[in-house]
């Protein structure tokens, strides 16, 4: 597996071996996806629709709608806006959702299609709304054209009435419908008011029924969009995806925010939690104090398996600050840290946590791919990879244990309907991680240092 | 109001008069006429992809020992990372790019200057690191609007590091699905890959597999049962294929087609320039493939190969008798539906009538009208201005290598009893009633099955968990799920095995909860006198 990868690592400028970042529009159809009754759009070739649609497809396994300006030749060179028209027209024909969100690819953007101009000409049916984003493939990454479509929808959508709804705003930043149920529940308990922008919980985990419906229940319903600039508060879980978003909604209608990194972990959930006590000032409840008691139990119980070991994380920006955080929480040296996502703040946090625990002699890098990570992993190896499937070819060329997290996770079940985040995302990681590496030892040891009871 | 009606009838009246030519339901299987190969509509959930997804994540990207370089943005090289299932086993020592994905990775810069010095720049890195013996470059939808000239990077390559470099304008608006990108993959390795090497076969027979991608396992399968009537796979195109050995194709002896839709311009490319005759053949399905196994004995005319031809097929199909009747007393009266391929909607159906399961709804995403109707309409097929933008390469003669087996009177006396050079399609293989789908869509598809109500839909990953959401068993044709082999003779058990597994899972019981079908409230009747 991965034979031609040479241990003695070169500066490369212009080749990308291995990605650990995809383009824009994959994430502005994820984010579209958290809104009800909407029908993502992808204006360019229908290529790209069919590539994201697969890839959310596989990581959900569940459908992933979404629709294709099916750009030829021809609209290339004259331009996507019969293509747009005509779509809008068939999707509302068709599909009957109630809000289109399109986005654009680097063939629309490159040729320069105003999608502003074109939905403002267009003939949108009564009580239908079409907004849009811009998201080139060729800046940033997924999580870009995450964020950017969540500023597409509040710039089409968002009002202030001037009366505040008494709500706390909660942008849940990527995460699976399994955490934005996590986070419901803690907001719940907090007694919180709230409205969760956006919300793929129901559509993306949505249940076998024997009924097909085009549009589950669930998604943050426009009226909750609406009402996002009547919110005393906003609260922002994940640095680097949210911090974009909330400033565009602090700046459209003062709502002010509280940014945070994705609650992963002890320390970085207590952030949340007390983040909300503020805004309700009302009691943590026992049911959360217990929570975190059995999470802070099972990690000194069970910390002589996971003190010191090496682990090696990758993924997207906030899942993997998140991640750090919970393995330094748990005694593991994070030796690589790194993200595909070109943004050097990751960097920046990441090595504040580092600093916290006073480790050293870690290597924390944005805009880096798998095949370096898996050429400084042949100097010196880890105990633990951590991130997504496309982890599992260095895991098995080097054979180390291997943990999913993140996105995407092509190759196992049922991640998608439970949490990272919260005590219980927590709980549900320390279980995975320290399994891994007592399987490891179990494997490894011999026949008379092999233990039954651990 | 027949089926088709039932779905066309909800379309407004300029899409009807679209789909109304894509949707047929068969009354004469042989002259139905379907449109194919045009433009989709806008706005319409289409399951097609695009040219790059045909070139390099069909038909290049599986040929193990060469970098494909992917010239764009990231997220094309992203998808068709390790995402098809076409397997590929290299020779201790062998380069094996397959688990690899290369990308210039263009930034906005790159967009606004030209991507080229960047592209040539990448090409270095990769030969310090990997010198491969072969480099080709996969341009995304950008790379042709800013206008970087691959073509000429690719020379310049070929100049300054003696390798053989292909540059594919593949842009995905090229064409109207992946069919364009099959097209322009085709022409590269004609033009510069077939027909270079010296190595010739050494066994009396020999032949080229065409359009057969080693999905799961499939051509492994398919080399295994030639092999062991005694033919020689000089090369495959190109699933577990390389560039080493398709050097050699020229001197294979016949070329067998899997996918027509794919690979059809090389086998007639090949024809012309080297004499070289094609048979359609399928693996796929028990009769199939004896029928394909019998075709190439009769095409070389060879009594002793006739004979170990049949010898062989007696023995597979003792070995695997017992469990195809098992599988058939399970799947026997079933109706399927099914939506994959450049050919394999017309394969499965032949492998599930085996099984005894009915195929009542068939389509393709990207396919042609003769891939339907059979290559006898090719004369009457009318160009459009987007097929007009792929290229047709003209190929003449090889001076050296050109030799034909047959003469024509010969071969003519041969098409009676086969086919040579040419393709029925699929249509003729169904039954009245039929209904057959081009470039099918979300939407027809959920109708469909409300309409006709199939036992087992064989489609995508993009609409297997929405037909199950319906309550209908769906299989993945493109990955069979990260199952297989499902070609030859023991793919058919493990198909078999699958698609039984797929309609018997326990699961399916279990969608109804009880209390929706119990009376909610129990009590006994009181009261009341007469």
């Amino acid at each position: 597996m991965l034979d031609l990868t040479p241990k003695e690592v070169k500066e490369r400028v212009a080749l990308r071996i291995n990605p650990c970042k995809t383009c824009q529009p994959v994430g502005a159809m994820y984010c579209a996806l958290g809104v009800e009754k909407c029908m993502p759009h992808s204006h360019g070739s229908q290529g790209c629709c069919s590539y994201h649609r697969t890839v959310l497809s596989r990581h959900f396994k569940e459908v992933a709608i979404a629709t294709s300006s099916s750009f030829t030749e021809g609209a290339s060179v004259f331009g996507g806006r019969s293509n747009i028209n005509t779509s809008v027209k068939n999707i509302f024909d068709i599909y009957d959702p109630d809000i289109i969100a399109v986005h654009t690819t680097c063939l629309s953007e490159t040729i320069g299609d105003d999608l502003t101009s074109y939905i403002m000409d267009m003939d949108i049916p009564e009580g239908k709304t079409v907004v849009h984003t811009n998201t080139p493939s060729y800046a940033g990454s997924h999580i870009n054209g995450f964020f950017n479509m969540m500023i597409g929808f509040m710039s089409y959508l968002t009002k202030k009435t001037g009366t505040s709804n008494g709500k706390a705003a909660i942008f849940p930043g990527w995460v699976n419908p399994g955490d934005i149920r996590e986070l419901k529940k803690i907001a719940n308990m907090m007694e919180v008011p709230f409205v969760m922008f956006p919300d793929q919980s129901g559509v993306l985990d949505a249940p076998m029924t024997g009924k097909y419906e085009t549009y589950p229940k669930g998604g943050t319903t426009i009226e909750e969009i609406k009402s996002l600039g009547d919110c005393e508060h906003l609260f922002s879980l994940g640095e680097i995806t949210c911090i974009e978003p909330s400033e565009h909604l602090a700046k459209k209608h003062k709502v002010p925010y509280t940014l945070l990194p994705m609650p992963v972990g002890i320390s970085l959930t207590d952030e949340f939690i007390m983040a909300l006590q503020k805004f309700s000032k009302k009691e943590v409840p026992y049911e959360l104090e217990l929570e975190r008691g059995q999470l802070v139990d099972l990690m000194l119980d069970s910390s002589q398996y996971t003190y010191q070991k090496k682990v090696a994380i990758f993924g997207d920006p906030d899942i993997v600050i998140g991640m750090t955080s919970l393995c330094l929480e748990m005694g593991m040296i994070p030796k690589y840290v790194i993200t595909g996502t070109p943004k050097e703040d990751f960097t920046k946090k990441v090595k504040a946590l580092l600093e916290q625990y006073s480790v050293e002699d870690c290597t924390v890098k944005a805009n880096a791919d798998l095949f370096e990570l898996h050429q400084w992993i042949k100097n010196e190896p880890v105990d633990l990879l951590l991130g997504s499937s496309y982890g599992k070819q260095i895991a098995k060329a080097e054979d180390i244990p291997f943990i999913r997290v993140g996105f995407p996770v092509l190759d196992r079940y049922a991640g998608t309907l439970m949490p990272v985040v919260g005590y219980s995302g927590a709980i549900r990681y320390v279980e995975k991680i320290t399994n891994a590496l007592m399987d490891r030892q179990d494997r490894d040891s011999s026949d008379e240092d092999f233990e039954l009871v651990m | 109001m027949d089926d088709r009606a039932k779905i066309l009838d909800k379309y407004s009246s300029r899409v009807f008069k679209n789909r109304k030519e894509h949707v047929i339901q068969v009354e004469n299987e042989d002259e139905q006429k379907i449109a194919a190969n045009t433009r989709t509509i806008p706005g319409i959930m289409t399951a097609r992809g695009c040219s790059y997804a045909g070139c390099k994540g069909v038909v290049v990207g599986p040929l193990k020992d060469v970098c494909v370089i992917t010239h764009g943005p990231i997220g094309c090289s992203y998808y068709s990372w390790g995402t098809r299932r076409n397997k590929a086993k290299v020779e201790e020592g062998a380069k094996n790019f397959v688990p690899y994905a290369f990308s210039t990775d263009m930034q906005e810069p790159d967009i606004v200057f030209g991507g080229e010095k960047k592209l040539e720049k990448a090409i270095e890195e990769a030969m310090e690191l990997f010198s491969p013996a072969c480099i080709m470059i996969c341009s995304t939808c950008p790379i042709g609007l800013i206008g970087d000239d691959v073509q000429a990077v690719a020379k310049r390559t070929e100049e300054k590091y003696g390798i053989t470099a292909i540059g594919f304008s593949c842009e995905g608006y090229k064409g109207v699905s992946q069919s364009a990108g099959h097209h322009i993959a085709n022409n590269g390795l004609m033009s510069k890959i077939i027909g270079i090497g010296d190595k010739k076969p050494t066994k009396k027979y020999s032949v080229n597999l065409l359009g057969e991608y080693n999905i799961g396992g499939d051509g492994w399968e398919q080399e295994r049962i030639l092999k062991r009537i005694g033919y020689e796979v000089v090369t495959i195109f190109t699933g577990d294929g390389s560039y080493e050995t398709m050097k050699n194709a020229h001197f294979a002896d016949l070329n067998l087609v899997m996918c027509h839709r794919s690979i059809n311009y090389v086998a007639e490319m090949m024809k012309t320039k080297y004499g070289t005759d094609w048979i359609k053949v399928n693996f796929i399905g028990v009769g199939a493939t004896c029928k394909s196994l019998r075709d190439m004995a009769k095409y070389f005319g060879d009594e002793e190969l006739i004979k170990r031809t049949e010898e062989v097929i007696e023995d597979e199909l003792a070995s695997i008798y017992d469990d195809m009747e098992y599988y058939k007393t399970k799947l026997k009266g079933k109706t399927a539906g099914i939506f994959v391929g450049g050919s394999r909607a017309h394969h499965y159906q032949l492998l599930l009538s085996d099984l005894g399961v009915e195929t009542i709804i068939a389509g393709y995403e990207f396919a042609h009208r003769d891939d339907y109707e059979g290559r006898k309409v090719i004369p009457n097929i009318k160009e459009d201005a987007d097929n007009k933008n792929i290229e047709t390469i003209t190929v003449s003669k090889d001076p050296v290598f050109y030799r034909e087996r047959y003469s024509a009177e010969k071969i003519e006396e041969l098409k009676k009893e086969m086919e040579i050079d040419d393709y029925v399609g699929m249509i003729p293989d169904m039954k009245e009633g039929h209904v057959v789908v081009d470039d099918y869509n979300h939407f027809e598809t959920e109708e469909l099955i409300k309409v006709m109500k199939p036992d087992i839909f064989f489609s995508g990953i993009k609409d297997k968990y929405f037909i199950q959401k319906a309550g209908v068993p769906s299989r993945q044709m493109h990955s069979y799920d990260y199952s297989g082999p499902y070609a030859g003779f023991n793919g058919a058990v493990n198909f078999g095995r699958d698609v039984t597994m797929s309609l018997y899972t326990n699961a399916w019981e279990k969608v109804t909860p009880p209390w929706k079908t119990e009376p909610m409230l129990t009590g006994t009747l009181t009261g009341g006198g007469k």
